[in-house]
């Protein structure tokens, strides 16, 4: 049996205390939460621990923690992206794989056969040793795979799981959604919407799904392949 | 195969105009009506779980499971279709309600003029400016003719709008280009967000009729005429490609089910995947199909309701060999003939306004329009075009992820990294464009469905192969759209006081000039099996009744010759409506031929 990955982290990078206890696997207001300087174990679903390191790496490229805010590292976009490989997205169990497969047009898109965690994989082995490299030879690797499916749809990932709802593991505490002011799904806007035409919408703390309905919600990538 | 007892009426598919039929058919006569429909039951409370971009708007989970079955495309006959993988031009809903339950909302009526296009365009044109490949023909059906449908379908989902055109009176602040109504809508139009509000002032400034966008998501609380009643829109922006978890959206599940569930003589069978509709001497027997355990099924019926996607229907005469598929190279044929998608356009202005927009805030279906360019009103004939559209805008509905990253023009050379985060932050919540613009489709002999003869769905049955192109008219309507859009949005920078800025053109995806399949267009197909006035010309006659088979209907927009100008939702159910009129005042007295 293959031994059972983790990603460790220090669960104060992880958008805060809050979520780190959710992604701990506890509840999200339990009692139990870690401290925030201790390590939090994160169970691992497709992706080996370099595997993770170097996806993590690549994210905090594209989305960087920086003056304008919090990143892809306090959103645990990794995670997102290792439980989207995990499921049936990264199976491509919902997408048409009979073949004959043939190159086609660009305006018929991605014609190919991988599915995502064949582009994941085959993409990081490419990288190499991309965690040694500095921001700047970091930067430049990136650079010189700009064009390919497989930075494409990480950085396509990066965005998903800076802004999703936390139930699929990113946006840690909802750190992306308070670096742009989105208030979840607020079912109720009737009375708000004349009242803020042209003026901004007051910072609020963001409210998730769960939060929304007091229970958890499972995502799709929980479907079994 | 296991023979089950016979019904009066089966319907294929439960989506909109098949459970509008067959309420129709339920509340207003004593047949038994059985739904087949393949995908899953739906409810209200699953919506409330469903307030989610990832799953919904990113990975489809509410569309039809494309990896079972999916269309192919190719642009011409001497190209190689190749299958549509992912959902990208079009998205195909699935389960109790179809695509009615993930809908938008928007619900316009087609102009007056879309009806009799053929002659209309004989009248206006001399027959050197018509492309010699056009297919166009009348519809058999008139504005007077559809008119008491589009008010009835008005009423069942609670439109909400404003009339432009009350029995000719022409009235500011509704659409004025549309043809006489009736009546006025039964609910008021949508609250202004304020991006309509730019839209509006911009468009009234250069002379055009602005008007709030007819919408079946309810702008205040309303009871239909069957006693159905529904709360108003919160504006939660949770609407297209996710079901409404209040009801606000007409819905099959929330307008239609609770009503057939009353009805002893109703049933709704999920799971059931129909493959064949089995026939003999130019009758309907029943149809074939794998129930939900995967067992093969025949069941009998005395009338065959086939209500899929457009594509589905005349899939499901193609499988089942009913009529003559249509052969472009010698114009023979009809099953497959006039098949359209939409025109839409726009331009290559790029807004960054003062102030957020709050675009969270949002209804499907809400915005505002112009048709002051609607068919051929206001024409230019150095555009040389035939027909114009309809300009929108001002939609709200922006979710945290597709929403983001809108940077101007030249701010940064890439689009991530430090500098571009802090740019699309900056930026986020301010931008927008000119208005869009949505058209009629003509139809050309040169595009039209039929069976691919390589790829197969999950039971291996051929797919539905698309042939199908845009010409230099659609190219030349773009073009047209997109001067209007640019004037428009200098205007709406100007009112608004929003930085205006230029898209370089081939960054706005529409300049490709040729059909695409990657991204979003619209999930309008139209065509394959239209109506027509005699069989020569199409599949079904004008109360949607097929030429060859009496004891078969097929509803939906596969009976559209050509794609109107805005969304079909209110036209296929207005048609729907007419056909159940027909089968329930004259055909069940004497079953046969209606026309």
């Amino acid at each position: 049996m293959k031994r059972r990955e983790f990603l460790i982290l220090p669960a104060k990078t992880l958008g805060g205390y809050l979520l780190a206890s959710t992604l701990a696997g506890e509840s999200l207001f339990g009692q139990n939460a870690p401290k925030p300087e201790a390590d939090v174990k994160i169970p691992l679903r497709f992706f080996t621990a370099q595997e993770a390191a170097v996806v993590s790496a690549m994210t905090e490229r594209i989305f960087p923690t920086d003056a304008s805010g919090a990143g892809a590292r306090e959103a645990g976009v990794v995670i997102f992206i290792d439980r989207q490989l995990a499921g049936p997205y990264g199976h491509d169990k919902y997408r048409y794989t009979k073949g004959p497969w043939v190159e086609s047009i660009p305006e018929h898109g991605y014609q190919g056969q991988a599915n995502p965690r064949k582009i994941y994989r085959d993409g990081i082995a490419k990288l190499g040793d991309f965690t040694a490299l500095s921001a700047a030879n970091q930067d430049q690797a990136l650079i010189a795979i700009e064009r390919t499916t497989f930075f494409q749809m990480v950085r396509t990932h990066t965005l998903e799981g800076m802004f999703c709802d936390p139930l699929h593991g990113g946006n840690a505490d909802m750190v992306g959604w308070r670096l742009i002011g989105y208030p979840g799904p607020v079912m109720a806007f009737r009375h708000e919407i004349e009242k803020y035409r042209g003026v901004p919408y007051p910072k609020v703390e963001p409210q998730s799904l769960e939060q929304m309905l007091g229970r958890k919600v499972p995502g799709w990538e929980d479907e079994p392949v | 195969m296991e023979r089950l007892k016979p019904v009066d009426v089966v319907v294929i598919g439960g989506g909109f105009t098949g459970l509008l039929m067959a309420k129709e058919l339920a509340t207003r006569t004593s047949l038994s009506v059985v739904v087949l429909e393949r995908g899953p039951d739906r409810k209200l409370l699953d919506y409330m779980d469903d307030m989610d971009e990832v799953d919904f708007s990113l990975r489809f989970r509410m569309m039809q499971n494309i990896s079972e079955e999916t269309v192919t495309h190719r642009h011409t006959t001497a190209d190689r279709a190749v299958p549509v993988r992912e959902w990208g031009h079009v998205r195909l809903g699935t389960g109790t309600g179809g695509s009615g339950e993930h809908w938008t909302g928007v619900a316009n009526r087609y102009p007056e003029d879309t009806f009799v296009i053929k002659s209309a365009i004989k009248e206006r044109f001399p027959a050197a400016r018509i492309p010699e490949n056009l297919s166009v023909q009348d519809w058999t059906v008139t504005w007077k003719d559809i008119e008491p449908y589009y008010t009835k379908v008005e009423e069942l989902m609670g439109i909400g709008g404003k009339a432009g055109n009350l029995q000719g009176r022409k009235i500011p602040g509704g659409n004025m280009f549309e043809g006489p109504r009736s009546k006025e809508y039964p609910v008021r139009p949508h609250l202004q967000n304020y991006a309509m509000t730019v839209f509006e002032k911009a468009a009234r400034e250069l002379g055009y009729n602005p008007y709030i966008n007819p919408a079946a998501t309810l702008p205040a609380d309303y009871t239909n005429p069957d006693g159905i009643s529904r709360p108003a829109c919160q504006y939660c922006s949770y609407c297209m490609l996710y079901g409404c978890m209040i009801g606000a959206k007409a819905q099959p599940t929330n307008l239609l089910l609770p009503i057939l569930k009353q009805k002893k003589a109703f049933s709704l069978r999920n799971g059931c995947w129909v493959r064949r509709i089995v026939h003999r001497d130019g009758h309907a027997e029943g149809v074939e199909f794998m129930d939900e355990q995967g067992r093969e099924c025949f069941q009998p019926a005395s009338l065959v309701i086939q209500s899929s996607f457009t594509s589905g229907n005349v899939r499901s005469l193609l499988l089942s060999k009913i009529g003559t598929p249509y052969n472009p190279a010698t114009g023979e044929g009809t099953l497959g003939r006039n098949f359209t998608h939409q025109m839409s356009g726009g331009g290559n202005a790029f807004l960054v306004y003062p102030t957020k927009m709050n675009a969270f805030m949002a209804a499907g279906g809400q915005g505002m329009a112009f048709s002051d360019f609607d068919g051929f009103n206001r024409l230019e004939p150095d555009a040389q075009i035939l027909r114009g559209g309809t300009f929108t805008g001002g939609g709200g509905g922006g979710h945290p992820i597709a929403s983001f990253g809108a940077t101007p023009p030249g701010t940064t050379t890439r689009n991530w990294g430090s500098a571009w985060k802090q740019a699309a932050i900056e930026h986020n919540d301010r931008t927008g464009g000119g208005p869009g613009f949505s058209a009629e489709h003509l139809a050309y002999r040169q595009n039209f469905l039929d069976l691919d003869p390589t790829y197969t769905d999950k039971w291996g049955d051929p797919l539905l192969r698309t042939t199908i192109d845009w010409t230099d008219h659609e190219r030349r309507m773009r073009d047209f759209s997109a001067r209007i859009s640019d004037q428009m949005a200098e205007t709406m920078a100007r009112v608004s006081g929003a930085k205006l800025y230029q898209r370089p053109a081939e960054r706005t995806g529409r300049r490709s000039g040729r059909y695409q399949t990657a991204s979003y267009a619209t999930t309008h197909l139209h065509g394959g099996a239209i109506m027509s006035e005699n069989p020569r010309e199409g599949v079904v006659n004008t109360f949607l009744q097929h030429w060859d088979v009496p004891n078969l209907f097929v509803l939906g927009a596969s009976a559209f010759p050509h794609a109107g100008p805005t969304n079909p939702t209110m036209t296929a159910l207005s048609l729907t409506l007419r056909s159940a009129d027909a089968l329930i005042g004259r055909y069940f007295k004497n079953p046969g031929k209606l026309v």
